[in-house]
């Protein structure tokens, strides 16, 4: 049963899943990690990327991964008006912590049942050029499908550690996260920083979107199964670290194709859950927190 | 003569932040004992440690005797500690009465025998002048009301020692005198009172003994006029 | 309410509940106002820790999924009868509750709500993989023969669901107006200053989750033998926690009726449109009206009617 090309196998495979699993929790290691606001609708945020991909793809034959970068903008002005929302609705008067939660819990059904009434639960898939093809390295293979995904997302997780740490308004958002008070005596104005920020990560979603539906077909309630994936990444990567956040995407890439490997695909949907739990039971400050 | 509260070798650090080191301290039963010190020199935080809502790193707090190094604040106040904050917390859904409703049924419970919370509590808010406004939603009060309201809260816990965090931060000359008033009546009737102020002249005015911390540790301790002579709190405040 | 108005007013409910079972014969009005208890009850549990203590969570469905599960497991292996069950899932949901709340609630309040989705998967995948109680395939339960002096099982169900409902009624407006309840809102409030005015808040909160957790149980054990057919996608329907929450916060959180008022408000509308228009339109029009009423009202109906109240005093 247990052999040396059949963990190969699933340690790559686990490693370019975590790697995709990166794109889909960067968002929210921004918006939940940094700025403290439990977006539990950014998984639904990703579906509706996966969408607007299948849409443009299937339509215009666009590449999937085009229409994810190409919608980042609206993306990221949709994210501004719900930090807008959400700012003026729960954060000003201090309500965030029940009915901004319930706000978020809301969206998510909205956006979900919205996908379900328009397109219905049939699973919905996109078509590219590489979708079809796998690299072989002796007995280790990698499908194009996982790979693109695992670059695509390496990318985007590099691009928004650069931004976050070389710009302004990226240092400015690290600050937000640190001492409100400084960065209002430095002038900025923490609203409109954190509305940034909000925009930036839900524009991330977008792109993830597109990987998910690259890697497989997707339906409007997959989203869910994403929840806990995220969280158990954000949290165990120690809030907002983006390093950190990358490597306990790895991790649970690793674990999770694992468990389904060695003990049957049914269970992989608890191991992030589980992890989630047990990081918050024993180590609440994340794997690399102190 | 025993200590009420006995704070030795206390030290609680953040991370690699040390915010207090080898404080011991000493509070007599009756004392009126200010605390004083620059803004970010350890107050809050020791009085946090005493009132259990941080846990010290090192040393030990006794209280009558007792070690509550190790207990949780909600226990620490039904042994007779109470304190108010210094961004008061209200209880906002609940009128200012059912604010004090709450530690009288909670940390009084077992050293009063009130029958009835709803008396009791009137009778504390009208001790503060707060009776008018008893039936009042807590959160709408004026700035000097919530103050008081803090201590009202505070006093329903029937405690030894009260704790009051600058009790009269953003208050104008007259409410000032008049919370201090109100201070000075709680510690005749027995309760021994730390107050941690900014506002020196009410501080020197109110306190038997000063205590001065700058930079996580005690800088001088005594009379409020040798405070005040003090070349090392001087410094501290004046930063020369 | 004062106390011999509230027990008049639940001994007229149940009296005309009585009489409904005597007078009626449609099978659709007891299905209907089943779902419509079943949801009240869900909401009142939801609401002892939304609304009384401040904690989100979004693991009703979870709970009420393994309420049901207890029955068809007790049923399966010992063949117990429906208070037996309904018993038991009190005690493993209330557990259930006990064990989340204790892992996470020492912690920011966050965690807690992330927990109980969290939760969810976690068990639904239990139950995917547990044959004795069908699996992912599902199970049929059979309807027992016996239905007491009822007319029909369905009747029986329905008078159960009504009876639990008041129960759930009664516990909720207990526990608000008693010397718990004001620690619960001390804690909801303001925690710190509650742990500092000697409530412990740790305690409080935890009997805060083993309740709800119990009544959601309470909710869920008697639904195998409504429906019949169970499998973890209906029984683990997130359609469930998104009722939950949403009565309560149309309703209004702050008060024990507030649930009451949204759950039955709610529920008739989703009935009807149900039967009227379709029932996709029905879960989203849930949605959309929790988003409203959290951004436009969030005190919910019952807040809507005290400020109305007030402005008229005034």
């Amino acid at each position: 049963m247990f052999s040396a090309d059949l963990f190969a196998n699933a340690v790559v495979s686990g490693l370019l899943l975590g790697g995709f699993y990166a794109a889909v929790a960067i968002g929210l290691a921004i918006v939940f990690g940094q700025l403290d606001i439990v977006n539990i609708a950014h998984p639904a945020f990703v579906i509706v990327g996966s969408y607007t991909a299948y849409i443009f793809n299937t339509t215009f034959g666009f590449d999937p991964v085009l229409v994810g970068v190409a919608a980042m903008p609206l993306f990221f002005a949709v994210g501004v008006a719900i930090y807008r929302i959400y700012y003026a609705a729960f954060e000003r008067t201090g309500q965030e912590s029940l009915s901004g939660l319930a706000f978020f819990f809301g969206l998510m059904f909205i956006i979900e049942v919205t996908l379900i009434l328009v397109y219905g639960v049939d699973y919905r898939l996109v078509s590219a050029g590489y979708s079809g093809n796998t690299l072989s390295f002796g007995y280790v293979d990698l499908p194009l499908r996982m790979l693109v995904p695992f670059l695509v997302s390496l990318t985007l997780t590099a691009a928004i550690w650069l931004y976050l740490s070389r710009t302004f308004m990226g240092r400015a958002i690290q600050a937000v996260a640190q001492d409100r008070g400084a960065l209002q005596l430095m002038g900025a104005d923490p609203v409109r920083i954190k509305q940034w920020a909000f925009g930036l990560g839900i524009a991330t979603a977008a792109v993830a979107g597109a990987l998910l539906i690259i890697i497989g077909p997707v339906e409007p309630s997959v989203g869910r199964q994403y929840i806990g994936r995220v969280f158990a990444i954000v949290v165990l990567g120690g809030m907002g670290s983006i390093q950190g956040m990358l490597i306990a995407a790895l991790l649970l890439g690793v674990t999770e194709n694992m468990v389904s490997t060695f003990y049957g695909p049914s269970w992989a949907p608890a191991v992030a859950f589980g992890v989630l739990l047990l990081t918050l039971a024993l180590r609440p400050s994340g794997l690399f927190g102190r | 003569m025993s200590a009420l509260l006995q704070v030795s070798g206390l030290a609680k650090r953040f991370g690699g932040f040390t915010a207090l080191e080898g404080i011991s301290l000493q509070v007599a039963p009756g004392e009126r004992l200010g605390l004083i010190g620059p803004n970010g020199s350890g107050k809050t935080t020791l009085i946090n440690c005493v009132s259990g809502a941080l846990f010290n790193d090192e040393g030990r707090v006794e209280f009558e005797g007792r070690d509550i190094t190790r207990l949780p604040p909600f226990k620490r106040a039904r042994l007779g500690i109470a304190r108010s904050f210094q961004i008061p917390k209200p209880f906002r859904s609940m009128s200012v009465l059912d604010n004090l409703r709450v530690p009288l049924e909670y940390a009084a419970r077992s050293r009063t025998e009130q029958r009835n919370a709803s008396d009791e509590a009137m009778r504390i808010l009208e001790t503060m002048g707060l009776a008018a406004r008893a039936q009042h939603d807590s959160a709408g009060l004026t700035q000097v009301d919530m103050r008081k309201l803090e201590l009202a809260r505070a006093m329903a816990a029937h405690p030894r020692l009260l704790i009051s965090d600058e009790a009269m931060a953003g208050l104008s000359g007259n409410e000032v005198d008049e919370v201090l008033a109100i201070l000075f009546k709680l510690n005749q009737a027995g309760i021994t009172i730390i107050m941690i102020e900014h506002i020196m002249q009410a501080v020197m005015r109110f306190s038997q003994r000063v205590v001065c911390l700058d930079a996580g540790r005690i800088i001088c301790e005594g009379t409020p006029d040798q405070t005040v002579a003090n070349a090392d709190v001087q410094r501290a405040y004046l930063g020369a | 309410m004062r106390g011999w108005g509230f027990w008049a007013a639940s001994a007229a409910v149940l009296a005309a509940g009585v009489g409904f079972t005597e007078l009626a014969d449609n099978p659709y009005y007891f299905n209907a106002t089943y779902v419509v208890l079943q949801a009240l009850i869900m909401a009142v549990a939801w609401n002892i820790l939304g609304g009384f203590t401040g904690y989100v969570n979004f693991g009703s469905a979870a709970f009420f999924a393994v309420g049901a599960y207890t029955t068809i497991f007790l049923h399966k292996a010992f063949a117990l009868p429906l208070a037996a069950t309904i018993l038991a899932a009190a005690l493993v949901c209330g557990l259930i509750g006990l064990g989340v709340g204790y892992l996470t609630l020492r912690l920011k309040g966050v965690y807690f709500a992330i927990a109980t989705l969290a939760m969810g998967i976690v068990l639904e995948t239990l139950v995917n993989n547990w044959s004795f109680v069908g699996g992912a395939k599902g199970t049929y339960m059979l309807t027992p023969d016996q239905h007491l002096w009822f007319d029909s099982y369905s009747e029986m169900l329905f008078m159960v669901m009504l009876v639990l409902a008041l129960g759930a009624i009664a516990v909720s407006r207990k526990l608000s107006s008693s010397r718990i309840g004001r620690g619960l809102a001390a804690i909801r409030d303001d925690e710190v200053a509650a742990e500092c005015s000697g409530v412990p808040t740790l305690r409080l909160k935890l009997v805060s989750t083993t309740v709800m957790g119990a009544m959601m149980g309470v909710a869920g054990a008697p639904y195998p033998y409504f429906v019949t057919y169970v499998d973890p996608i209906s029984a683990f329907n997130l359609f469930i926690a998104v009722n939950s929450i949403a009565m309560p916060m149309i309703g209004g959180t702050s008060h024990w009726a507030g649930p009451v008022i949204g759950a039955l408000l709610v529920g008739s509308m989703q009935e009807i449109i149900t039967v009227t228009i379709s029932s996709e339109l029905n879960v989203l029009l849930v949605g959309i009206m929790l988003v409203l009423f959290i951004t436009l009202a969030p005190q919910g109906i019952v807040g809507l009617v005290r400020k109305h109240w007030k402005k008229r005093k005034a």
